[in-house]
């Protein structure tokens, strides 16, 4: 099946920063994708380039086999969803909606159809006569969607859709954007520095460093399989364990063996994450104590300082566990894990 | 987004249109031949002319009186001012207006009513009549110019210094106006200009005696009964410290001048 | 600071402005009702002769012409000084403020130099002569110095960058990312300024197209140096009733209308602002 967008060797180079470095991407359709990474990874211009507002100085982009590279925002079929919303000031919830249809010349009780057809999807029916500054912060994000959404694009792209939101609401709008797209059926394009919430939300997660594609893949396998060090520490918490590597695993600073799932050659770092680890026998042992704890409702998290790293390792204990009853600060502890749950990466 | 050349084309027109005619000014007073019918040589004699010309000398040293004065009068009130109006919990609207107005007020009108207000008590004028006439919209765009820095003034320094045991005059002295220095300077530097360059409101109080002629009123005389070339020498030097002072007070109040 | 302490800073400004704008102002509102003495001067008898005398057809007249000179300085002014913001606030971010400064420069310097420069292009033995004749016109010289055209020639020319500096606030506050969304849902360039940038930033045309209304109708210098002798606008009047005719009543009568004018345009822009609060 040929993918709906396919992002071939694009580089975009703004003076002499290299935002985009020979990038290859494909996002199938009906897909919820996150492009994901730190500021300066390149994703936000990855994004203007498929919505048309910059051209990249090399490369090209298809969608459904024709090549857009070069075709100007207003007559492409992808629409964008702006950070700030951008929202038209002077215009009511319903002229702003409707004005994307007006541009393709549709008849005005077409337009008023599916307008209607749309406020009622974002429940915001009651809302339609109202301007912007009347609004809500998650109203507004709500009329952008809209906004965009009622062109029926083939790709809707999404500029850090939930950043302007406070926490509680942005946990109900992940799921909400989630439900939306099976919905609709739409391919959405998310990008997202939060990878949080590219876990939550995404099909397929794509991470970017410095323009460069560092690895793609299902939330699960980027999650669990990190491709290097820097994707294992950006995404989740990661416990890391600097060493120099041994055929069976890493040798850390104190002479301890870590028997990882993997191989490298000289300095490396071992990782495993916080939740498999538990306070029971396991291939790997580490010794440690408890130095702080916290009580997260469902879980309870532990820093415990071991002799193998400077930095406590953070464990993460299902809080009605045998395990994790009467700890106190200043226990003794082992710690205890399995190889296969271990990465090694180099330094 | 933009059509570049479009926009390089307009930026072009608009500053050509803006800038040529008084470059040609600027250009004049070097020509020796003095006319804009043909150019015969580079010359400042136009300008030694000026040095032999008694009433222009006393002209300008006249308007310099006038501008520091005003400049240095405005400076103190419109300051004392926008610090007065900017700690007020409560702004009335007929406040604004009244500060607003001087700004507005057509230059004729201004000038007329401060003719008859002074004719009709009988105060014989000269300098100091076109002084205070001055001071009063030069005090509006002092005021203009540190109230815009005071808006993003961070007041709780004041209350820093307070808590740190600075009694109120001490605190004004030493943290508030060290801060609004630039502000201060610029504004007074606009105001310095303004009262230079200003025409009009001179014109109609400076009285009859021959006395009180300021350079904008010296400059009107020449070009309404009789071009000179010296004119144009004149204007290039009184449009240069007009430029420079201007680009001084920009410099030090970063984007200083009202408006922007 | 408590509410005497700014009182009294405030104080010595507000004396003066009262003093010496408010009270002035007032007196010429008194004044246009008394009548002019026989030897000039004033009689203090009350009238309303000069009110009576400013409805006069020529009067009248003047201030109609005045006013319609004023529309057509504004509708230029505005329209090149919309478009040069636009064009200034289209440029890179850096650039901006240097370009402002420059646009607005002339604004502050000399109004009397700027006006007299262009007597001296325009003259019939001036500049555009001999620039025409340079590119091979042989014809008389159409006269364009003391005409009605070259008064608004004039006033454009001192008003323009007032005008750029009022529409360049909106427009480079704009949210840029407005146009480029109007741009994503379908619209053409030219369509996103019709039906996006002109609407949200016309408010800053306004302000201006008022100030240079009430600049340019008032404006007395401009009209005496580029009209030539014979060119009235009512700037010229008021000052011809106070320095040459002596009737000072009637000269405070002809600029009681022109308060007048300007209050109501004023008032007439605050109503406007304040409903269109939505930008």
């Amino acid at each position: 099946m040929t993918p709906l967008l396919q992002i071939r060797n694009v580089s975009k180079s703004f003076g002499t920063v290299k935002a985009l470095d020979d990038l290859s991407l494909d996002i199938q359709s009906n897909q919820f994708y996150a492009l994901l990474g730190p500021s300066g990874s390149g994703k936000t211009t990855l994004l203007r380039l498929l919505a048309g507002f910059e051209a990249p100085g090399s490369g090209q982009i298809l969608l459904a086999g024709k090549d857009i590279t070069h075709v100007p925002p207003n007559k492409r079929p992808v629409n964008l969803m702006f950070q700030s919303y951008a929202l038209f000031p002077h215009m009511t919830v319903r002229a702003n909606i409707a004005y994307g249809l007006e541009m393709e010349h549709l008849p005005r009780p077409r337009i008023n159809a599916r307008v209607d057809e749309i406020l009622s999807v974002i429940e915001l029916a009651p809302f339609a006569s109202r301007k912007p500054d009347q609004l809500s912060g998650g109203q507004k994000q709500r009329v952008a969607l809209a906004r965009a959404l009622v062109k029926r694009p083939q790709v809707l792209l999404l500029d850090e859709p939930l950043g302007a939101l406070d926490k509680t609401l942005r946990s109900a709008m992940q799921m909400e954007l989630k439900r939306l797209q099976h919905e609709v059926g739409i391919t959405f394009v998310i990008v997202t520095h939060d990878q949080e919430e590219a876990l939550v939300m995404a099909d397929r997660i794509a991470i970017l460093q410095d323009g460069k594609l560092l690895q793609s893949g299902a939330p699960r396998a980027v999650y669990e399989h990190p491709v290097n060090r820097f994707a294992a520490g950006f995404i989740g918490v990661m416990n890391f364990f600097p060493g120099v590597a041994e055929p069976s695993g890493l040798r850390c600073a104190d002479g301890t063996l870590i028997t990882t799932d993997g191989t490298a050659n000289g300095p490396a770092v071992a990782a495993v994450r916080p939740e498999r680890l538990h306070l029971a026998p396991g291939e790997n042992r580490l010794p440690g104590t408890v130095t702080a704890l916290a009580y997260h409702g469902l879980d309870l998290q532990l820093h415990v300082q071991t002799t193998a790293t400077a930095k406590p390792v953070i464990v993460r204990l299902t809080a009605d566990a045998a395990e994790a009853q009467n700890l106190a600060q200043g226990d003794p502890v082992t710690l205890g894990w399995a190889a296969k749950d271990t990465r090694i990466f180099p330094a | 987004m933009h059509d570049r050349r479009l926009m390089l084309a307009i930026l072009s027109a608009v500053f050509a249109f803006l800038y040529i005619p008084v470059s040609v000014l600027v250009a004049l007073s070097f020509n020796a031949g003095g006319l804009p019918t043909a150019w015969t040589g580079f010359s400042l004699q136009w300008y030694a002319a000026l040095w032999q010309n008694t009433d222009i000398l006393h002209a300008a040293r006249n308007t310099l009186i006038v501008g520091l004065v005003s400049a240095a009068l405005s400076t103190l009130l419109g300051t004392l001012l926008a610090i007065g109006i900017e700690t007020r919990r409560r702004k009335g609207r007929a406040l604004e207006a009244l500060i607003f107005a001087p700004m507005i007020i057509p230059d004729i009108v201004l000038a007329i009513a401060l003719l008859s207000f002074f004719s009709l008590l009988k105060v014989p004028m000269g300098l100091h009549s076109i002084i205070a006439s001055h001071v009063v919209f030069n005090l509006a765009f002092v005021c203009a110019v540190v109230r815009a820095r005071l808006k993003s003034f961070d007041w709780s320094i004041v209350e820093a210094s307070a808590d740190l045991g600075a009694p109120a005059f001490t605190t004004y002295r030493r943290i508030v106006v060290p801060v609004l220095a630039p502000a201060i300077i610029a504004g007074a530097l606009l105001a310095f200009t303004l009262s230079v360059d200003e025409f009009i409101i001179a014109f109609f109080t400076a009285g009859a005696g021959r006395g009180s002629t300021t350079l904008p009123m010296q400059i009107y005389a020449m070009i309404r009964f009789g071009v000179t070339p010296e004119i144009n020498a004149l204007a290039t030097l009184v449009l240069g410290i007009s430029v420079t002072t201007l680009a001084l007070a920009q410099r030090l109040n970063k984007g200083g001048l009202p408006g922007q | 600071m408590n509410r005497k302490a700014s009182t009294t800073l405030m104080a010595p400004a507000l004396a003066w402005l009262t003093a010496l704008m408010v009270v002035p102002c007032g007196l010429i509102l008194i004044l246009a009702f008394f009548r002019r003495g026989v030897y000039g001067g004033i009689e203090y008898t009350f009238t309303l002769e000069n009110l009576a005398l400013v409805l006069d057809p020529l009067y009248f007249g003047i201030f109609v012409n005045s006013a319609r000179i004023a529309l057509i300085v504004v509708a230029i002014a505005c329209t090149l000084g919309y478009a040069a913001a636009y064009a200034i606030a289209a440029m890179p971010k850096r650039q901006q403020p240097v370009l402002l400064f420059f646009a607005v420069l002339p604004f502050w310097s000399n109004y009397l130099i700027r006006t007299y420069a262009w007597i001296v292009l325009l003259n019939r033995e001036g500049l555009i002569t001999r620039f025409a004749r340079l590119l091979g016109y042989q014809g008389e010289m159409p006269q364009i110095l003391y005409t009605e055209g070259a008064v608004i020639l004039g006033l454009v020319y001192s008003y323009l960058p007032f005008v750029i500096l009022a529409c360049y606030a909106p427009l480079s506050r704009l949210n840029p990312e407005i146009a480029e969304a109007s741009h994503d849902l379908g619209a053409s360039r030219f369509t996103t300024f019709r039906r996006i940038t002109l609407p949200l930033t016309l408010p800053g045309i306004a302000v201006g197209a008022v100030f240079v209304f009430v600049l340019s109708i008032g404006n007395f210098v401009t009209p005496a140096l580029l009209g030539g002798g014979q060119f009235q606008m009512i700037g010229n009047v008021v000052y011809a009733q106070f320095l040459t005719a002596n009737d000072w009543p009637f000269g405070a009568a002809l600029s009681m209308v022109l308060i007048a004018v300007m209050m109501g345009l004023l008032l007439v822009q605050t109503l406007a602002a304040e409903r269109g609060r939505h930008a």
